[in-house]
């Protein structure tokens, strides 16, 4: 196997425009070929078909030119737990790590480029940037967009755009998302009313791991509804300005809280710092909320010598699935939390 | 199936028309049927009062409905279970019950993002507009004013659409 599941993701750097609080950019392109059924009607050769046709599309050179080398692989190929680190890494969905069916992942090296074939669209073309890099990953994925569709025939109507499974991804195709770091807004209690305004202007919100899960540390993912009627570059806009808007509530939150509760705040987060350097037993859960305790710290410059980059490695370092992999092993829910506490210690400690 | 007046949208009205005891019927798409109402009812008649006896029965019903789509099976109980279309070409033959979700979900319509090169977006429209300019000569030539006046329209709109396809690329 040629995929190296530990290294670090290109989102992971933790640097760029608005680091401090928006942790990655994401464009998502969904795709179909013309003359077949959709991944969800699609029999076994059908599928095989997709995944040869991308196997070959993504070797000319073209896209090589447009976004470097990419290297497929099958999904069946890997174990339900490299599968799950893809998952946890934001690389594949639940959904393409679940079930059978000939399915595969495009890798970029750096992991910043990926493709799901055969998820609930035959190509579900990702970008996926450090920061608030919203244009730039756009920009890369229209780049391998273009390149992709001199190799492949994709299903587009003038009046409805680019024809996906579900109709809710219709027109453009285009998920843009970004990841954000809220944890002043969430301890002011502006998080409920200030997220919930967003569905108004056609912004979704969601947690950590997509659609249905828990804002987990404090991090939520906000992401276009409509997908029809307008350009990528205005909806791309349109999300880029509710992300800056957002970061801003977000400082003046942290600001208000430096005023207000300057003692509460920082003994907060040297709390969460020392356990997490110091506890023998950490749950995802506990480990999760503690760290957002600390990159809230690193980012108001309450602690220094920390970086984000070990942070974002350490939130996907920390997942089930990570762990057990690192580990070598299958783990119990105990063993799992000795080690996941064992492992944050040797790493914050540098 | 599409509708007979305007060859691009799919037909969702049906309308018989019995002109001199001979049945004729039409299968139109919602727009040209809203177009072509008064038409259907005043225009028309004046216009053929001195040619044929025309009797004005009407009868405007709802289409057999295209309930499954040819390619894939895909009926439109299934999609609405699922929440999955079966294949691309569902988009055309649901068309008359997805569409109105479509713009529920959407807001709108009409795609105005990205358009592949592959299908050749510009060239494509480009082409259809020559082809459209010949056939409106030809009808002012032959005096079919309201048949060009309908063309023309048709050639704004993609003149429209060009302009737009250019500017965003
Ligand atoms: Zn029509
Ligand atoms: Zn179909």
């Amino acid at each position: 196997m040629s995929l190296n599941l530990e290294r670090n993701s290109k989102w992971m750097e933790g640097s760029g425009p608005q680091a401090d609080i928006v942790i990655s950019s994401r464009i998502r392109l969904a795709r179909n070929l013309k003359g077949l059924p959709f991944p969800n009607l699609m029999n076994s050769d059908q599928q095989a078909r997709v995944v040869s046709q991308v196997s070959r599309a993504i070797q000319a050179p073209m896209v090589f030119q447009a976004v470097g080398e990419l290297k497929l692989q099958p999904l069946r190929e890997l174990a339900p737990v490299e599968r799950q680190i893809l998952v946890e890494k934001h690389l594949i969905s639940p959904d393409l790590a679940a079930g059978g069916g000939e399915k595969a992942v495009v890798l970029r090296d750096d992991e910043a480029v990926s493709i799901m074939v055969n998820e609930e669209d035959h190509l579900r073309l990702q970008c996926l940037l450090p920061a608030m890099m919203l244009h730039e990953a756009w920009r890369l994925a229209d780049a391998a967009d273009d390149a992709l569709e001199n190799e492949l025939d994709f299903a587009f109507d003038q009046e409805r755009g680019y024809l996906t499974a579900c109709p809710t991804n219709v027109g453009t195709g285009l998920r843009a998302s970004t990841m954000l770091h809220l944890p002043a807004l969430v301890l002011t209690r502006q998080a409920g009313p200030v997220l919930s305004a967003l569905t108004k202007v056609g912004v979704a919100v969601r947690g950590l791991y997509g659609e249905g899960t828990e804002a987990q540390g404090n991090i939520f993912q906000v992401s276009n509804q409509i997908t029809l009627g307008r350009s990528e570059e205005e909806i791309i806009n349109n999300l880029s300005a509710v992300t800056v808007r957002l970061a801003d509530q977000e400082r003046e939150a942290r600001e208000l809280l430096r005023r207000q509760s300057r003692w509460q705040l920082e003994d907060r987060v040297g709390r969460a710092y020392g356990v997490l350097t110091n506890a023998r037993i950490l749950s995802s859960q506990e480990a999760l909320q503690l760290l957002s305790d600390v990159r809230l710290g690193v980012e108001m410059k309450i602690i220094r010598g920390l970086d984000q980059r070990l942070l974002n490695q350490l939130m996907v370092r920390i997942q089930p699935a990570f762990l057990q992999f690192s580990a070598g092993k299958e783990m119990t829910p105990m063993e799992r939390d000795v080690h996941r506490a064992a492992m944050v210690r040797e790493l914050l400690a540098g | 199936m599409l509708c007979e007046r305007c060859q691009e949208r799919p037909a969702s009205v049906h309308v018989t028309r019995i002109i001199n005891g001979e049945k004729t019927e039409l299968y139109l798409c919602q727009e040209c049927a809203r177009e072509l109402q008064p038409q259907l009812n005043f225009s028309i008649p004046q216009f053929l009062a001195g040619l044929l006896d025309y009797d004005p029965e009407l009868e405007v019903k709802a289409p057999p409905a295209v309930e499954r789509c040819p390619e894939c099976g895909l009926t439109y109980e299934q999609f609405h279970e699922t929440g999955r279309l079966g294949c691309p070409e569902c988009y055309h033959h649901l068309a008359p019950r997805l569409d109105p979700l479509i713009r529920r979900i959407q807001g709108s319509s009409q795609h105005r993002g990205k358009v592949p090169r592959r299908a050749g977006g510009n060239l494509r429209l480009r082409r259809e507009i020559e082809n459209l300019r010949a056939r409106l000569q030809q009808l002012v030539q032959q005096e079919e004013f309201e048949k060009a006046a309908q063309v023309r329209d048709r050639i704004r709109d993609l003149e429209g659409r060009l302009e737009k396809g250019e500017s965003s690329q």
